[in-house]
């Protein structure tokens, strides 16, 4: 599409490394159950920063790895993640100009949507979520998404990630 | 004329990728194949055993903090805490040491006795640690991945422990991992025997840590707060004897046929490190004929 090569390739996936690192960090007590989901977030702010590079079949191949990782069924996080890119790359437009405490309302909307389809799979194969605490965790990720916001595009400015 | 051109960034604010529609059909077509097949026919062994291995690592690292915390508590404790952990230690395992010679003599005697009855022997089991690794994000799914794997002798239907009781089994071994379901998990049930009466039933995961169910316990039984809960070594998953738990409710429904038991794992397993497991691989059926006994036995 454009004639400058692509950057920093290193510095995403170093950062979603990061993310899921910090995913497998239980939080204190009953706040755990809002430990968001680091992975996703990372995933939705590259695909908002850089719509023309990472995308569903990014979010596919991250969600496989995170299948494997928390030994779940082989294809949950993946369509899941999947799913969350595409919706991102649909409406980055609209969320990208916005202020960041309203983006955190789009946010929680993509997260819930991958919680939603993490627990649609879960209970088709038989563990139906018995309460609806699984969606703590969207609500975990749209409190820290301007903390994370400013982190990454602090990062993605410094090493010129484009 | 280079300035009327749109710069990068402004083209990309309008581009339309008229093509993501189909590649979501095709991620998602493909995540689904994916998942039937390794639900249905566990086919992607394999796969999941490579892609388990080249994630190991990440593992390691997510452990990094953890380890590094103990290590350096280790190097930098004190002379003199390490001289009275030393001590202590040393006269703990005096104390087990005399607990065990007790051990032995019971169960040469046990084993004479069962012999006299002609019944199947109980094997010792070997004892094998792991260190936890993950737990499950799913809280309705209550799975722990261990760090060691096939490759360290773990297998299928392995029952796994910490000291104070039964933790779970391994549903599935990859190369160097490993992951158990817990007892309190939804779709897990463990043969159980109520230490003091002998009553057997099932101990069925409710979904919270701290809770099993006990289903099919007639009204008439005899049932109290605090019964201590052992397996019962039906299904021949899990070893005979070891603590499961204890009852701390039970409640007369007079319109339901059966009475509301709960219970308490022994295990603690909001807080597991460490786990043991135990290789009594080969008695997993009782066996037709004495001969049996006697090769498997020896």
């Amino acid at each position: 599409m454009t004639g400058t090569p692509p950057t920093g390739r290193w510095v995403i996936a170093l950062s979603l490394l990061c993310a899921f690192l910090l995913s497998g960090i239980a939080w204190p007590g009953e706040l755990d159950r809002f430990r968001p989901d680091w992975v996703a977030m990372t995933l939705i702010y590259w695909c908002m920063a850089l719509p023309q590079r990472i995308g569903i079949g990014v979010g596919w191949g991250v969600g496989l790895l995170l299948d494997v990782g928390r030994g779940g069924l082989l294809g949950q996080h993946a369509l899941a993640l999947a799913v969350v890119a595409y919706l991102t790359l649909q409406a980055y437009r609209r969320i990208r100009v916005a202020p960041l405490w309203q983006q955190t309302f789009s946010i929680l909307a993509l997260l819930a949507v991958e919680r939603i389809l993490v627990f649609w799979i879960s209970g088709v194969i038989g563990y139906p979520p018995r309460d609806w605490w699984y969606l703590a965790p969207a609500l975990g990720g749209m409190a820290l998404w301007p903390l994370l916001f400013i982190i990454l595009r602090d990062i993605r400015r410094y090493f010129q990630v484009s | 004329m280079a300035a009327l051109k749109p710069s990068r960034r402004i083209s990309h604010l309008f581009a339309v990728n008229p093509t993501a529609v189909l590649h979501l059909a095709l991620w998602g077509a493909l995540s689904i194949a994916l998942m039937t097949v390794d639900h249905r026919y566990h086919a992607l062994d394999r796969v999941r055993d490579v892609l388990a291995t080249v994630i190991y690592p990440l593992h390691i690292l997510a452990r990094l903090p953890t380890d590094g915390q103990n290590w350096l508590m280790e190097k930098w404790a004190s002379r003199s805490a390490l001289l009275e952990e030393n001590a202590r230690l040393r006269e703990k395992q005096i104390l087990l040491n005399v607990q065990l010679q007790k051990l032995t003599t019971l169960e040469a005697e046990n084993r004479r006795l069962r012999s006299l009855l002609e019944s199947a022997v109980n094997t010792p089991e070997r004892v094998l640690i792991a260190e936890l690794l993950a737990v499950d994000f799913n809280p309705y799914r209550h799975h722990i991945l261990l760090n060691r794997g096939r490759q360290h002798g773990l297998y299928v239907g392995q029952p796994v422990l910490d000291q104070h009781g039964i933790i779970g089994q391994i549903i599935r071994a990859d190369p160097l991992t490993a992951t158990a379901i817990l007892i309190t998990d939804p779709n897990h049930a463990l043969p159980i025997q109520i230490n003091r009466t002998g009553v057997r039933t099932l101990a069925l995961g409710t979904g919270k840590l701290q809770e099993l169910e006990l289903p099919h316990i007639a009204h008439n039984e005899d049932v109290k707060v605090g019964d201590v809960l052992v397996t019962s070594g039906m299904g021949g998953r899990f070893p005979r004897g070891y603590p499961v738990g204890t009852v701390t409710a039970v409640e007369f429904d007079p319109g339901s046929p059966f009475a509301r038991i709960l219970a308490k794992p022994a295990a603690q397993l909001d807080r597991i490190r460490e786990v043991m497991l135990l290789d009594n691989q080969p008695p997993i059926i009782a066996p037709e004929s004495t001969d049996a006994v006697a090769t498997w036995t020896r």
